[in-house]
């Protein structure tokens, strides 16, 4: 298969599953409206797109599978089946199943589980409303089809072969017979142009409808024919036979010898029950852009050109009469490529229903799972984040929420008892706060229980029994350790302890925090903060010595100048700076980056206090120089990664200046990095 | 590191497919080549900003259109008296490994081609500093000093080292 013809794939892959997804929602709508006609003719048209597309590029079992799905969501659509909760189980399976499919061709995973039960449950209910009508499935006949492609049928894109294999896919092949008599002589034969035709005799379960779909794509150009031998119906010992027996041209075997990619449908019959499949994370290296940003971008761009030329003009023969045209030519220039950068930024931006997509049908599932009555509440889908960060943060997202199922709520008789409704709240909120932003996800549930993590801290020795006991904030984190779990049992959905730790280190890899807050009886919070892009940030420059630095403006609390008496040293080697009654670390910059100190006396430098993790560190700094945004370099490309630095930005004139990494700081202050060079 | 001149002289060179070429800048008294396919480019010496606890032959980062460069004083490298940066001083941008780094020279000479045949192996020097060398190129009456810029600005004691 050539490159061209992956490129083609992978736009089908990404199609497919944005398809999928509306599959999805419109299942989830269609479980609380079962008679809204336009959910289910979304979730019909999905069924279809997606049997087309795999019919094109021959994935013919996810082809096969949707179209046993599509014939019984048409008997729904007409009103033969009704929609029940059997049903959307069964449509909510083979949904799963697809993507299992789905995942094989891509390569993801290695093998599916069978589409048999599944086929064999769909075609129950289709055959329970069709009862025993003549035409349908089941009944064997012996089909002619007659299929001559149009001359240009390849030059299209479409692939004999695949549907000469979705016609075997159909019957048992009983004779077949390629017509080469348009078959030009070897100097007149265009590679391009397909000259065969094909007589085709077989015997099937499958209705007329089958095999016309099957042409569905190629039918205005060709010639197809298909019709009835005579009526058909034989004992299935005798079919056998006569499959056993006729010298059936393998089109598989056909296929292989010539060197072309089948789908293997035996694979599909493999012995496997298990209904969950590992499959393999697919990040998408591509991007869905709405065509609005797009044409703003454009139009920014044009801007910039005849700007371009305005300044042009302007220094051709300068004088200094023309000086405020340009500075106003400048300005102006300066002012679309600002909106550029912006705009282009924005590209990246992806609203965060993306990541949110996936929580109805969890909820919904593992609600079922543990008896749990859930009412899922969003809000804020529309809230724009970076898409590596969106892909990046479903999983930690979904970790917490799959928690506050399995621990934060209580099972409907526990709040009957508490004087509760029985429906518990799962809520999941974003917004954008400061230059962050924040994703929380709240339960109403029973809430931490203090006590418990309390006890399974001391038991974990990570205090002592003795030990005055710690701020509730601080216990509460207790449950971002690695290897803590209160659970008293572990379950299908947690309690392996396995589990905030991976969180927490996902979300701090995100360049975000994650905390915690509790009500006893009355629920618990999570907020995940986080920062808008990967790519750009909102930072202050200061100076130190001569140089000059960048602090994120997220972690900054707050800069003092400090008073007389404020800075004191502690134990002779610690000092710390007093801020309304509270003592903090302060770490003197210069020593850490052994800089030249300009100021060294605190009383007449600026000490700014930054947080990373709930701690709060001051830092001593020469001056404040002013706030930016920044687009963040790596130094590590051509470089190293340098202990006390997060990576480096261009300011305006062209100079490198660093960006200082908070938490890395922070976590020197505490002690548990040794900093060679804090001394 | 001191190199004793021998006097040879050779017919003017031209180029060819089997010869190599070299950039060469002085460092010194003595004329150094690299191998002109690991250069990118050439700049006039500009101010770097300092990083933090870097190894002293690491000066600093520079902003090459937009990428973040570590420059390395090579008078530093090798222990030489440092001297203060002037017009003639540049700044040879080279890629090693995929990374583009640069090192600071006291003045760039010129791009020459080196037959094969000239090319004498690093003499024994008995000790770390041999390694640093891929040979002696003899031009002319001059002597070459090719560097391995590889193991400069790469190798196991340079302070480019991977391991931090």
């Amino acid at each position: 298969m050539n490159l061209d013809m992956e490129m083609f794939h992978q736009t089908f892959f990404e199609e497919a599953a944005e398809l999928l997804a509306d599959f999805e929602g419109g299942l989830l709508r269609l479980e609380t409206a079962p008679d809204d006609l336009e959910t289910l003719n979304t979730i019909f048209r999905c069924a279809h797109s997606i049997k087309g597309g795999s019919a094109t590029f021959g994935f013919t079992e996810v082809a096969q599978f949707t179209h046993s799905l599509e014939t019984l969501l048409d008997k729904v659509r007409n009103g033969q089946i009704l929609v029940d909760s059997g049903l959307i189980q069964l449509l909510l399976e083979s949904l799963d199943q697809l993507k299992a499919l789905l995942e094989v061709a891509q390569g993801h995973a290695s093998e599916a589980p069978s589409s048999l039960p599944l086929l064999a449950q769909m075609d129950m209910v289709i055959e329970s409303v069709e009862g025993g009508a003549s035409d349908a499935d089941g009944v064997l006949w012996r089909v002619r089809l007659r299929f001559y492609p149009g001359d240009d049928v390849l030059q299209r894109g479409a692939n004999p072969l695949f549907l000469m294999e979705q016609v075997a896919g159909g019957g048992h092949i009983t004779s077949l017979e390629c017509d080469i008599s348009k078959l030009p002589s070897l100097k007149d034969m265009n590679p391009e142009t397909c000259y065969l035709g094909w007589n085709i005799e077989l015997l099937s379960e499958k209705d007329t409808a089958y095999f016309h779909e099957i042409f569905e794509f190629v039918a205005d150009e060709s010639v197809v024919e298909i019709s009835a031998v005579d009526a058909f119906a034989e004992a299935s010992g005798q079919f056998d036979q006569i499959a056993e027996t006729a010298s059936v041209p393998d089109t598989r075997e056909t296929a292989k010898e010539a060197g072309v990619f089948v789908g293997n449908p035996e694979a599909a019959i493999a012995p496997s029950k298990t209904a969950t499949v590992a499959i393999a994370s697919a990040e998408s290296h591509t991007l869905r852009v709405s065509t609005d940003k797009v044409d703003k971008l454009i139009n920014l761009v044009g801007e910039l050109v005849i700007n371009q030329s305005m300044l042009n003009s302007v220094i051709q023969d300068f004088s200094m009469a023309k000086l405020p045209r340009l500075i106003e030519a400048v300005a102006e220039m300066e002012r679309a490529s600002r909106e550029l950068q912006e705009r282009v930024m924005s590209v990246r931006m992806l609203p965060i229903k993306h990541a949110f997509g996936r929580f109805p049908r969890l909820v919904r599932d593992l609600a079922a799972a543990c008896g749990k009555q859930i009412d899922l509440q969003t809000s804020g889908e529309e809230t724009e984040l970076d898409k590596t960060v969106i892909e990046s943060i479903a999983d930690p997202l979904t970790h917490l929420v799959r928690n506050s199922i399995d621990h934060g709520l209580e099972t409907p008789e526990d709040r009957r008892r508490a004087g509760k409704g029985v429906t518990g709240i799962i809520a999941l909120h974003a917004f954008h706060e400061g230059g962050a932003i924040v994703v929380e996800v709240s339960d109403d549930g029973r809430g931490l229980d203090k006590e418990r993590i309390l006890r399974k801290a001391i038991e974990r020795g990570m205090l002592s029994a003795t030990d005055p006991a710690p701020s509730d904030e601080t216990i509460y984190n207790y449950i971002f350790h690695p290897g803590f779990s209160t659970a008293e049992r572990v379950t299908d959905l947690s309690g392996r302890g396995v589990g905030m730790d991976i969180v927490k280190r996902a979300i701090q890899g995100l360049g975000g925090f994650i905390t915690v807050s509790t009500t006893p009886g009355q629920g618990t919070r999570f907020r995940v903060r986080l920062p808008l892009t990967m790519a750009i940030l909102e930072g202050l420059s200061i100076s130190v010595g001569e140089e000059v630095y960048i602090l994120p403006l997220t972690s900054i609390v707050e800069s003092i100048r400090p008073g007389r008496g404020d800075v004191r040293l502690i134990a002779g080697a610690t000092e710390v700076v007093m801020v309304r009654q509270e003592a903090l670390p302060l770490l003197r910059l210069y020593q850490i980056f052994r800089s030249t100190p300009i100021v060294t006396d605190p009383t007449q430098a600026i000490i700014v206090v930054v947080e990373n993790e709930g701690r709060k560190v001051g830092l001593l700094v020469d001056a404040l120089i002013g706030q930016s945004q920044v687009v963040i370099k790596s130094l590590e490309t051509n470089y190293r990664k340098v202990s006390g630095i997060a990576g480096a930005t261009i300011m305006g004139d062209g100079r490198v200046a660093l960006i200082i990494d908070v938490p890395g700081l922070v976590r020197v202050s505490t002690g548990r990095l040794e900093y060679t060079s804090a001394a | 590191m001191t190199i004793n001149h021998r006097e040879t002289t050779y017919h003017e060179v031209s180029a060819s497919a089997d010869e190599n070429q070299f950039l060469t800048f002085s460092l010194g008294d003595e004329e150094y080549g690299v191998d002109i396919l690991k250069v990118q480019e050439i700049k006039g010496y500009v101010p770097t900003t300092r990083i933090p606890n870097a190894p002293h032959d690491v000066v600093g980062v520079l902003n090459l259109r937009g990428t973040i460069v570590p420059i390395v004083d090579i008078r530093r490298k090798f222990g030489m008296e440092q001297i203060e940066y002037d017009q003639f001083t540049a700044i040879v941008v080279v890629v090693v490994q995929n990374r583009v780094m640069g090192m600071i020279v006291d003045s760039v000479s010129e791009v020459m081609s080196i037959p094969p045949a000239n090319i004498q192996p690093p003499p024994d020097f008995g000790d770390m500093n041999a390694n640093l060398l891929t040979g002696m190129g003899k031009v002319a009456d001059k002597l070459i000093i090719l560097l391995d810029i590889d193991t400069v600005l790469l190798g196991e004691n340079a302070g480019m080292s991977l391991a931090a």
